[in-house]
Formats: structure tokens, C-alpha cells, sequence
């Protein structure tokens, strides 16, 4: 289900203030228009048809004061009352490790190498609930291989900011801060995996991850890291923080999976936010025409 | 003041916390995920009323509040119901009475199995709560009854395993639970020592 609404700019174009300022009133626009026809057209749209017919985008609302972000507090409430906290300008995002041109850029200057396009994606929850969420943004691959990963890159990791000033939750130990998760180099490279900038056509809020996150639409929530600070390429596959917690319950893959349980949560099942009845969760969340090939003649059970 | 004076007040007190979750419920102020709140909202109140319940005894001791143990059975009660409307909107409204899967989530999720072990434990509580019950059962009446301890501890372990990482909340109630536990400690031991200095007056167990 990509819907791809790319903007009719060259990079030329995309320096120009006044032609920045007019896309973000273009995925605005697109964004209502999206929405506005969501239900019928969102499966038409879809590579896969069969998948969820009735897709539609969760309301802003619930998206920005629903959210599980423990830098900004444990409650789903939390991270939208303590937002302001969360000053996300400046921001530079360091990329290193294995690759041939590392280097520090600034918030900006990625947004202006990029063509943003919109993206609506449905996010699964390991607690067992989901959303369906508009994104912009631009595919993490074609940033990614700016950089020049060597051989040696065999996996992508992602940190979080550290700043207990700016996130508040980070002052107390409850994770091992900061934030980290990581993926295999080809789930990285793969045409799904996004880095939203924008929600509904508007700046991402802080409580969803600003001013950049990760979205893995076929893996868990939580895969998906917020506000980026470092990405980095790796030869060793790296711990991400949940896994770091508790092992037993959060693998590194975190695909997502009806049929392999949560010691906590059954997965077979989801309650869609703004639903009563739950639905039947699919397997790699509906995508698996998609990456499904990624994981041939891995056993999923073990690398859950 | 007596027992009979504070009753119909705790009465309505109690069930404040199931109005302010209906009322919410109507004006649609749960948030984006009213179930998840509903059945949050029940457990929370079922662990506190269990903690205010099992203070009744420790607050007559100790602030000398005679009338305390006269609420005791009604508290316990308004434990049993929010209990059972705990459990039953995780049966319903989380479920919707999928009994495979019901089966699979008290086989396989340590906090729903002592959860639901917590509730089959309350009712026969709440069912010998009458006084033909308590005269039918006589001394057992209070050996059944002591499960209330148990019953606590296997509250306290469900909302504690349910937690992912900031385990602050449960903390709290299991601090307040290991207080009251002592307290009942410290009054067995003073009466066991007073006891065997030969005192008549034998102080009641609670």
C-alpha cells in the first residue's frame, strides 16, 4: 500500500524558500485529498488488493496523543502533554561506521536533498493495537547511499537524541539511553523503509519523533526509533533497546506476526484505534507480497 | 461517629470511580483507546479499594478509628465488583468471549493467570460475606477469609507484570501492601508478647 505522491521539483527547485514553503502547502493539500477518498482508494492503490480493504487514516488526533515514546513519559498521554519539552531545532543527524563518506548534516539540509512524498502506512503495536498514519517523508535508502556503505555494512543502527533537558523520561534509568534499534543492510535499503519528516502533511509533532523517525511498516511500533541522531553502519548486528531490556519478550526482527506470541500480548488479533471490534492482524502487517522474501528460510519463530 | 453514619458516604465514594469512567466514557474523554482505558481504569480501583480494605484494621489500631472495621465487608464488596467488571471487560470488550483465545492468554501470560487466579480466589469471599455465611462456617470463616493476603499479593504481581519497563506505579502499591503487612507483623508479635506475660485481655485478630 504505497500511495507515492512525489512533487513535481527538481533538487534546484527544493533550495528555493518559496518553493519549500509551496510543498508543504502541496502535501497538505494531497493529504486531504488522500484522505478525503480513503476507504475505496486505499486498496485499489495497494500493491496488494486483498489486504484490509477498509484502511482508513486514523484521525490527527488520536495519532499525536496516543503514543508509546518513553523519553517523554511512560503513559500513552505523557509525550503529547511533555512535547514542548522537545526542541528539535537545531538538529544534525551524524551518519558513520563502515561507510566511505561519514558526516554530520544538519535537519535541513537533508530535507532539502530529498523529495518528500506521502506515504500512508498502517502501524502495528506489539501491545496489540494499531493505526493507519499519513506520513512524508522520503525512502531511507536513497538517503543511506549518499553516504557510500562499504562491504563491511552489513546492518544499519539508529540512535536516539540524549538529552535529559529535552527528554525528560531519559532522567530516569528505565531504558539504556539512548534509544537504539538497527536493521539488516537490505530491510534498510528496502523501498518501504521510510524516515517521515511530516504527519497529515504538517512537520512531524514531538511526540511522534520529530524532527525525524524511522517507519518500518511490516515491523513492530518499536522498531520504528524516534527523533534520529546518529545512524551508523555496522558489521555486528547491533542491540536495540527493547532486546536490551528483555530478551525473552523483543527480538531484533520484531516483524510483525500472528502466529508467533508475545509473552504478554496474543498477536493474532489488533484493535485498530477508532475501532470496538478488533481484526485479525496480517502477517509482516499486510506487506508481505512485499518484504516477505527478505526473510526466506529464516525460521521467525526464533528470530522473532 | 459510627460505622452506620459513614456507610452510605463510602458507599457513594466508591462508586465514584465507575461514574467518572462512565462519564467519560459518554462525552468520549477515554482517549484513543477507551477499552484500553476501561480495563485500566477497573483494575486500578480494584488494587486500590483491596489496599483500603486491607487498612481498615491497621487504621482502628493505630488511629483508633472504632468505627473502621463496620465498612470492612461493604469495601471488600466494592473490591469483588470492580473486579468482576475488570474481568468482565477484558472477557468482552478485549475478547468479545473468545474463549480459545481467553484459554491461550491464562495459559500463556503470567499476569493474566494470576489475575484471573486473583478473582476465582475473591468470589468465594464475596460469596460467604453474609452473616448466615459467617455463622454456617464459623471458625473457618476467618481461615477462608485470610486468602484476602494472598488475593493481594497476586493483585500487586498482575499489575507488576503487566508493566514493560517503569515499574514506579506497581512499586507504589506493593510498597503500601508491605506496610500493611508489617504492621499486621508488628501487632502479633506485641500481642504474642503481651500474651505471655499473662494478660487476660486478649486483643481481637484482624
Amino acid at each position: 500500500m504505497i500511495i507515492r505522491n512525489r512533487p513535481d521539483l527538481t533538487d534546484n527547485d527544493v533550495t528555493d524558500r518559496s518553493v519549500y514553503n509551496n510543498r508543504r502547502t502541496f502535501l497538505k493539500q494531497g493529504a486531504v485529498a488522500l484522505i478525503g477518498v480513503s476507504g475505496l482508494p486505499l486498496a485499489a492503490c495497494s500493491a496488494d488488493s486483498s489486504a484490509m480493504p477498509n484502511d482508513k487514516a486514523t484521525p490527527l488526533d488520536d495519532i499525536t496523543s496516543y503514543n508509546n515514546f518513553v523519553e517523554l513519559g511512560t503513559s500513552k498521554s505523557s509525550p503529547s502533554r511533555n512535547a514542548d519539552k522537545l526542541i528539535t531545532r537545531p538538529w544534525s543527524v551524524t551518519v558513520d561506521g563502515e561507510c566511505e563518506k561519514p558526516g554530520a548534516m544538519d535537519f535541513e539540509d537533508i530535507l532539502k536533498g530529498q523529495a518528500l512524498e506521502q506515504r500512508i502506512y498502517r502501524l502495528r503495536c506489539v501491545e496489540g493495537w494499531s493505526m493507519v498514519i499519513p506520513w512524508t517523508g522520503f525512502a531511507l535508502s536513497t538517503f543511506l547511499k549518499a553516504f557510500k556503505p562499504t562491504s563491511k555494512a552489513k546492518y544499519v543502527r539508529f540512535q536516539s537524541l540524549l538529552d535529559p533537558e529535552k527528554m525528560p523520561g531519559q532522567k530516569r534509568p528505565i531504558l539504556s539511553w539512548p534509544y537504539t534499534e538497527g536493521l539488516r543492510m537490505d530491510e534498510a535499503m528496502h523501498p518501504l523503509t521510510f524516515i517521515a519528516t511530516g504527519l497529515y502533511g504538517e512537520d512531524l509533532p514531538a511526540q511522534n519523533g520529530a524532527p525525524l523517525r524511522l517507519v518500518v511498516p511490516w515491523k513492530y511500533g518499536f522498531k520504528s526509533i524516534k527523533s534520529i541522531v546518529r545512524i551508523s553502519f555496522v558489521e555486528q548486528q547491533p542491540l536495540n533497546t527493547w532486546q536490551e531490556t528483555a530478551a525473552d519478550e523483543y527480538g531484533f526482527y520484531a516483524n510483525v506476526n500472528p502466529d508467533v506470541s508475545h509473552p504478554r500480548w496474543s498477536q493474532r488479533k489488533e484493535r485498530r484505534i477508532g475501532e470496538f471490534r478488533k481484526r485479525k492482524t496480517l502477517f509482516l502487517n499486510g506487506y508481505a507480497d512485499q518484504v516477505a522474501q527478505l526473510y526466506q528460510g529464516m525460521d521467525l519463530k526464533k528470530n522473532f | 461517629m459510627t460505622a452506620r453514619q459513614i456507610k452510605p458516604v463510602v458507599f457513594i465514594l466508591a462508586l465514584l470511580p465507575l461514574a467518572s469512567i462512565a462519564a467519560a466514557l459518554w462525552l468520549d474523554r477515554l482517549g484513543a483507546n477507551p477499552v484500553e482505558a476501561i480495563i485500566r481504569g477497573t483494575g486500578d480501583w480494584t488494587l486500590r479499594l483491596l489496599l483500603i480494605t486491607l487498612a481498615v484494621s491497621p487504621v482502628r489500631r493505630l488511629l483508633g478509628w472504632r468505627w473502621a472495621p463496620g465498612l470492612r465487608r461493604m469495601l471488600g464488596l466494592f473490591v469483588w465488583f470492580y473486579a468482576s467488571l475488570h474481568l468482565l471487560s477484558y472477557l468482552w470488550l478485549d475478547q468479545f468471549f473468545d474463549w480459545q483465545e481467553i484459554f491461550y492468554d491464562i495459559l500463556e501470560r503470567p499476569f493474566i493467570t494470576v489475575g484471573v487466579l486473583g478473582w476465582l480466589l475473591l468470589t468465594p469471599l464475596a460469596l460467604t460475606s453474609t452473616n448466615a455465611a459467617m455463622r454456617r462456617l464459623g471458625r473457618n470463616w476467618k481461615r477462608l477469609h485470610r486468602l484476602v493476603y494472598l488475593i493481594a499479593i497476586l493483585g500487586v504481581l498482575h499489575f507488576w507484570w503487566l508493566v514493560k519497563a517503569d515499574v514506579r506505579e506497581p512499586f507504589i502499591y506493593m510498597a503500601i501492601l508491605a506496610l500493611l503487612f508489617a504492621e499486621r507483623i508488628r501487632h502479633g508479635v506485641r500481642r504474642k508478647a503481651s500474651a505471655g506475660k499473662g494478660s487476660s485481655l486478649q486483643p481481637k485478630v484482624c
